[in-house]
């Protein structure tokens, strides 16, 4: 059996393009239209009709035995669709997709659930949707009930069971599949992290034998599993490659907001410029290499005339989370209450952020009461640039040595 | 071993005996499938209900006592049907009912599994499959009940009634071929159903259902022609022992019908995409 090669190509997508129509009645109409052109072999080149647009345009790609392709893309990019193609769900409008083997589809858990019946009961209906046979499902029913961890409520209605156990009842019957094309969109979300986690077990563990396509807004994901990615917008192809690391980077840029927005603002201050004193300008995102210092620049106007102020400049990585906040100023920042202008300047020195876009929010209290003054958030936008890829938010130097000692084949 | 390679295109290059070969390869397949969802709906809707199997027949019920009551009070008279008038009615509802179910499973089945449809690849003929097994149920029941009138009346029974069975698989196989054609187009617009649903309640009356059919007149001719009258006639007279003047009719009727069932099966099968594009969100 393990003859097969493991170069094999088993999805091949060629020039494919799927249209849909903007307005309700008039799509229905096509749809007669189509049902009639149907019948009738369907032979002619397709154009867009009045109010139909492009949902998927030309995408091509090819995924061979043990890989992992990831879909990335903000909504509406023509992700689901492309999957509902692959699926053979809907056909495409132009173009061909040649699948080898069976296909698994993560669309959606739980398909043909009746919430009257017991989970136990709704076991076999999902078996049977995604093509089980009996005997197969009872030498594995307690298996799924096993994995799915929900022993106790397995002769409960399912109308009873709370979303995620429903999801992890789907999952555990999805993950019986062995499937040699299996297509994920994001369905894993709703599980507790402890599920999740398994799920990605039970994904790298069929990994090797299978050819996944796999769609997330969740790049820490992606960039673990996926090998090829691609970046759809508008319905076609953005970017296209094995460089994970620069179609995560595309993809962040796309939400890289350029304004900053105030969150909090009691009128006593106003910010008239912050910036990064020591960085180079590329595209217009100030871009500091690891290790270099970083140093900002702040301009305030002072409205109305304040004692001690306390600054806190917060740094959040692409995804919102902040990551770190710069130690607040002490005493030696002094404020003159009879200023105007509030003019100074912030070092942190080695700058160990990994490679990628982070973004700074300053927020400012009065440092007797706490009470908050102004805060803005994506006042700056960087880029750390680093040749190596890495998802964690710290690459942190550090040195290693050997430790010669006696002991014969001990590793430190 | 050999992988299965499907190829997904706009063209559909296979040629109707190729589709039919595949829609009835599927419905192999796919029997555990049907089965399955089959078992889950009749499971699903007796143990949310009290009285469960007797909504199957309670609407044919009702009509039939009705026109009973009708004439028995005089309030219309009705020609004489050969057999007791309640016997005539009783069993044209049920047959009846047994017709436009059948007509209205396959949209209903297929309209059921919208949520699946747009998630899910599996064999779309197994909706088609567990609609007939629900029939099959309701069906069996209203029969039973049929069986019953016949023998609190009195009915002779003759050896017709061994053919009964098959006219009444032949009702279901005619409803579902008719149903399939009607689906895809029923599934875009609601309006299909309504029509449906109101075009049958007209044709109960052109059809020997509650009386039979007049000497003379312009709805003799209509319901000479009407290709639902052979069927109501022949089965009752089968189940009452009277000669069916219109089993030459009849045989035409499902002669017609069986390879209007295979182009039926196709139509669905190559409209399923396209329908699911249309309503998927």
């Amino acid at each position: 059996m393990k003859k097969m090669k493991d170069n094999e190509i088993l999805v091949k997508v060629e020039h494919l393009s799927k249209k849909f129509c903007k307005d309700l009645k008039t799509s229905l109409w096509y749809g007669i239209k189509d049902l009639c052109n149907n019948l009738l072999g369907n032979k002619k080149q397709r154009f867009l009709r009045p109010d139909e647009f492009w949902a998927v345009k030309d995408i091509n790609f090819e995924l061979r035995r043990g890989e992992c392709l990831g879909l990335i893309g903000h909504n509406g990019a023509g992700k689901s669709t492309l999957l509902k193609i692959l699926n053979g769900l809907i056909n495409p409008d132009e173009g061909k997709v040649t699948i080898k083997g069976r296909v698994g589809a993560l669309i959606e858990l739980g398909a043909g659930f009746n919430p009257i019946l017991s989970g136990r009961e709704n076991i076999y209906n999902n078996g049977a949707v995604l093509g089980f046979t009996k005997s197969e499902i009872n030498s594995k029913i307690e298996e799924i009930i096993d994995f799915a961890e929900i022993r106790e409520f397995i002769d409960m209605p399912v109308q009873n069971y709370s979303s995620g156990m429903k999801v992890r009842l789907g999952f555990a019957v999805a993950a019986q599949m062995k499937p040699d094309v299996l297509i994920i969109d994001e369905v894993l979300a709703v599980g507790d992290l402890g599920f999740v986690l398994k799920c990605f077990k039970t994904i790298d563990t069929i990994l090797p034998e299978t050819a996944i396509i796999f769609v997330s807004h969740s790049m820490p994901m992606v960039s673990r599993i996926c090998n090829q990615i691609i970046l759809m917008e508008h319905g076609k192809t953005e970017f296209q490659g094995g460089d994970i690391g620069k179609a995560i980077d595309l993809y962040y840029t796309r939400f890289a907001q350029s304004e900053s927005n105030a969150v909090f603002d009691d009128g006593s201050l106003t910010l008239e410029k912050a910036e990064i004193f020591n960085a180079i300008y590329e595209k217009n995102i100030p871009q500091l290499r690891w290790g270099e210092n970083l140093v900002l620049y702040f301009k305030l106007k002072v409205k109305v005339p304040a004692d001690s102020l306390e600054f806190s400049i917060i740094i959040n990585d692409k995804e919102q989370r902040s990551v770190a906040v710069l130690q607040r100023n002490d005493e030696s920042l002094n404020l003159n209450p009879h200023n105007t202008i509030i003019e100074f300047k912030v070092t942190h020195q080695n700058l160990q952020f990994s490679k990628g876009i982070y973004s700074l929010s300053l927020g400012i209290r009065k440092k007797a009461t706490k009470i908050p003054v102004l805060r803005i958030n994506d006042i700056i936008t960087f880029q750390v640039v680093h040749p190596e890829e890495i998802w964690e938010p710290f690459l942190l130097k550090s040195k290693f040595e050997m430790i010669n000692n006696n002991y014969k084949s001990k590793i430190v | 071993m050999e992988l299965k390679t499907t190829v997904y295109q706009k063209e559909s290059k296979s040629n109707i005996t190729k589709l039919i070969k595949e829609s009835i390869k599927d419905i192999f397949v796919s029997r555990f499938l049907a089965q399955q969802l089959a078992i889950r709906d009749i499971k699903a809707q007796y143990r949310q209900s009290y009285f469960g199997v007797v909504w199957a027949f309670i609407t044919p019920l009702t009509t039939a006592l009705v026109w009973v009551i009708l004439s028995k009070s005089g309030t219309i008279s009705v020609t004489d049907t050969g057999v007791p008038y309640p016997v005539y009615v009783f069993s044209g509802t049920l047959l009846w009912s047994i017709i436009t179910e059948s007509i209205n499973a396959p949209m209903m089945n297929t309209n059921a599994a919208r949520g699946i449809l747009s998630k899910i690849n599996f064999p779309k003929e197994a909706l088609i499959v567990s609609g007939i097994y629900k029939l099959l149920l309701s069906s069996l029941m209203k029969i039973a009940l049929l069986l019953f009138f016949l023998l609190a009346y009195g009915v002779d029974f003759s050896f017709s009634i061994l053919l009964f069975p098959l006219v009444f698989l032949s009702i279901v196989f005619f409803g579902t071929t008719i149903g399939l054609f009607i689906t895809p187009v029923g599934m875009l617009y609601n309006d299909v159903g309504k029509i449906i649903s109101m075009g049958l309640g007209f044709l109960m009356y052109a059809t020997p259902v509650v009386y039979g059919i007049p000497k003379v007149g312009i709805m003799k001719t209509v319901m000479e022609i009407n290709p639902l009258t052979p069927l109501i006639l022949t089965s009752r007279d089968l189940l009452v022992g009277q000669n069916s003047e219109y089993s030459i009719y009849y045989m035409g009727i499902m002669l017609l019908c069986i390879p209007l069932f295979f182009l039926g099966l196709v139509f669905y099968r190559i409209s399923i995409p396209i329908i699911v594009e249309r309503m998927s969100a």
